[in-house]
């Protein structure tokens, strides 16, 4: 299926993966995003940057994170041995810090000393204003008003780290609409202000610049995995939403042609409700926030509400890249829906002592069902994406339990 | 000779600078669309802008943001802008209309059947404000052969460069954005827009129509000074909210607002006021 394909070669110079992706803002945003991309791919090449870089995910982020073998949970489910990539114990206790360190220090040498952001779940908006605090930037972070109520421990924290947390009040006031008002705002203040847009979405070079600087987390568990067992994972699992942990995972292993690639979407109420957040799945490729992407939408190419009980992966688009990988068959995206997810929440919780986050927990709910289908000596890893601990009200709420 | 530029030609003639009005179509209500456009004509309009609706505008301000919803709650698709377009002229042949939108429902619909019934429909022009001359061949040469002229946007932020790629690519005219900012944002600086203008004009002959920041007759009027037409948009659009549940009370204060610019903006090309300038 995929034999001969140059993975480097993607995407092209215009940020295309096959049909996907591109650039399709309005005018006024071009020359930055013309600048952004000048400035990413000398940086890329630039060993002081990348030493600096390597240095803040060292000693900032606390990074390698473990490839931890989840013992009790594989003999349980008594198939594959299940690994977890630890993305979780990293400062601010997700994988999206991988990203912000690097698109801030991008800022700091453009001189910008504005950063902006979206965030649904609060990850993303807590790791932009993390590292904004860190080098003195001024940060406001967009989120949909919806979510600043589901999320609020995380809104708090970004304003204890300095930053202007705005809700916004448009469309169905989610994720998607706090990446609309953070454009809005870009637009509007191009010349001193840097986006950070947390995944692997948005208007080129977005999607390949927050790849690359989350495929740490794929080169990692690549080493760690063939140091603890001396060959190669048969199976990744990760949560797509955006999608930038399950890039992050999946990139480094895709000339790997023996190593399976499974993206694990929310399937909300079930995905033949309609209250979903499935766009791989049930969606169909359109035109959103800046690139070519399967989207949810209606017979009039409206972008229609989404659901899921997760934040972080309630959005009607996903990157790019993974919109080609489903289509040249590299990946295969499958769902699992609110309910299969807490469960999933509470077996890791109770079989490893680890709470996952909403997000992550819809990977551990595939695996769940995955493990036991493939034999002892095979093995998983799945990107334990987040900590679960700003989900415990959601969890709780949904449980009937006050807090 | 098509509609946009032998409505140019006719301007030039009278030495007028056109007057563009938007509007979002459906908005406050479907039913309101064709007559505010008719309304708009007899104010003194040479071109009408209609928006159509969509989930997320990116480009717009608050109020174009407001009055897109609206419409939605309507259900108005892109298939019954087309409609309007189409009853419009039924009375108004000579009048161009050119929708501005976002590119998801053009590609929804499909590039070659949008084409085909926006140009049975009477539809001049079509402006994608997310649609960079990058990505537009497909769409552009679909739209050459039914006749209907793309139009681009040119931004402050603009590289010369850049400028000179996106004149090859357009028709019709060419829309400079005075601002950076949204639809609807802080007034513009009538100055430095001549400068911006002056260095469009080294690569196109197309007309240039000056949009974004144009709140009031005066400021209308400067902008009539130097570009060849005046897109006003949430300054007509706002008046929704002034008027709720009257359209018929919308209509009118749209295009008494619109004809006090039509008033100001001949009056600043009129031969006794040159010089001020």
């Amino acid at each position: 299926m995929t034999e001969a394909i140059d993975w480097a070669a993607f995407p092209d110079n215009r940020g295309h993966f096959g049909v996907y992706g591109g650039r399709f803002v309005s005018e006024t945003l071009m020359g930055a995003l013309d600048e952004l991309q000048d400035v990413y791919e000398r940086y890329m090449k630039d060993p002081a940057f990348l030493a600096e870089l390597d240095r803040d995910l060292r000693q900032f982020v606390g990074r390698p994170s473990p490839l931890y073998h989840a013992e009790r949970l594989s003999r349980e489910l008594g198939g594959a041995q299940i690994y977890l990539k630890r993305e979780d114990l990293n400062h601010t206790g997700a994988h999206k810090v991988n990203n912000t360190i690097g698109q801030a220090l991008l800022a700091r040498h453009l001189g910008k000393k504005r950063i902006i952001a979206e965030t649904g779940a609060g990850q993303h908006g807590v790791a932009t204003a993390t590292v904004a605090a860190r080098l003195g930037l001024e940060c406001v972070v967009y989120m949909g008003e919806e979510d600043t109520r589901r999320q609020a421990p995380n809104v708090y924290r970004m304003r204890l780290l300095g930053a202007e947390v705005v809700p916004v009040t448009s469309g169905t006031r989610t994720l998607k609409d706090a990446l609309n008002e953070a454009m809005r705002d870009w637009v509007t203040n191009v010349d001193d202000t840097f986006y950070i847009i947390g995944t692997v979405a948005g208007p080129h070079p977005y999607p390949s610049m927050v790849r690359d600087f989350q495929a740490v987390i794929g080169r990692e568990a690549r080493e760690q995995h063939v140091e603890a067992t001396g060959r190669l994972p048969d199976t990744l699992v990760a949560c797509v939403g955006g999608g930038s942990n399950a890039i992050g995972l999946f990139h480094p292993f895709l000339a790997d042609e023996g190593v399976e690639l499974i993206g694990v979407e929310a399937g909300g109420e079930g995905v033949d409700t309609g209250r979903h957040s499935a766009p791989l799945g049930a969606g169909r490729p359109g035109v959103l926030h800046g690139n070519r992407t399967y989207l949810m939408e209606d017979e009039n190419g409206q972008i229609i509400g989404t659901h899921s009980i997760s934040a972080g992966l309630d959005y009607p688009g996903v990157g790019p890249e993974h919109a080609w990988l489903k289509d040249i068959g590299r990946a295969s995206y499958v769902s699992v829906t609110d309910d299969q997810a807490l469960a999933g929440f509470h077996r890791l919780t109770r079989t490893e002592g680890i709470i996952p986050a909403l997000e992550t927990s819809h990977a551990i709910a595939h695996v769940l069902e995955l493990a036991p289908t493939m034999r002892p000596d095979q093995s998983i890893i799945v990107n334990l994406s987040g900590r679960g601990d700003k989900d415990l009200a959601t969890v709780a709420d949904r449980e009937g339990i006050t807090l | 000779m098509n509609r946009i530029q032998q409505r140019f030609e006719e301007c030039r003639g009278s030495g007028r600078a056109a007057l563009v009005p938007y509007i979002t179509a459906g908005d406050p209500e479907p039913g309101a669309t064709v007559d505010l456009m008719h309304a708009l004509v007899e104010a003194g309009a040479d071109l009408v802008e209609l928006g159509v609706p969509f989930s997320d505008p990116m480009a717009d301000g608050p109020v174009i943001q407001r009055a897109h919803e609206r419409a939605l709650q309507h259900g108005t698709g892109l298939r019954d802008v087309l409609e309007m377009v189409r009853r419009f002229r039924e009375r108004d042949a000579e009048t161009p209309v050119v929708l501005m939108g976002y590119l998801n429902p053009v590609e929804r619909m499909g590039f070659e059947t949008f084409a085909t019934e926006a140009a049975a429909a009477g539809l001049d022009g079509l402006l994608t404000v997310d649609l960079p001359p990058e990505e537009c061949d497909e769409v552009t040469a679909l739209l050459d052969q039914a006749g209907i002229d793309p139009i681009f946007l040119v931004a402050p932020t603009t590289s010369r460069e850049r400028i000179g790629h996106l004149a090859r690519a357009a028709r019709g005219f060419v829309y400079y954005v005075s601002l950076k900012g949204v639809t609807g944002s802080q007034s513009l600086d009538p100055s430095a827009l001549n400068e911006r203008l002056d260095a469009i004009r080294e690569f196109t002959d197309l007309p240039l129509g000056v949009g974004f920041g144009i709140r009031d007759a005066e400021s209308a009027a400067a902008v009539a000074r130097v570009a060849d037409a005046v897109v006003v948009g949430s300054a007509l659009v706002s008046l929704v909210e002034a008027h709720p549940g009257d359209s018929a009370g919308f209509i009118r204060a749209a295009a008494d607002k619109l004809s006090g610019m039509r008033r100001a903006m001949d009056e600043a090309r009129s031969p006794s006021a040159a010089g001020s300038v």
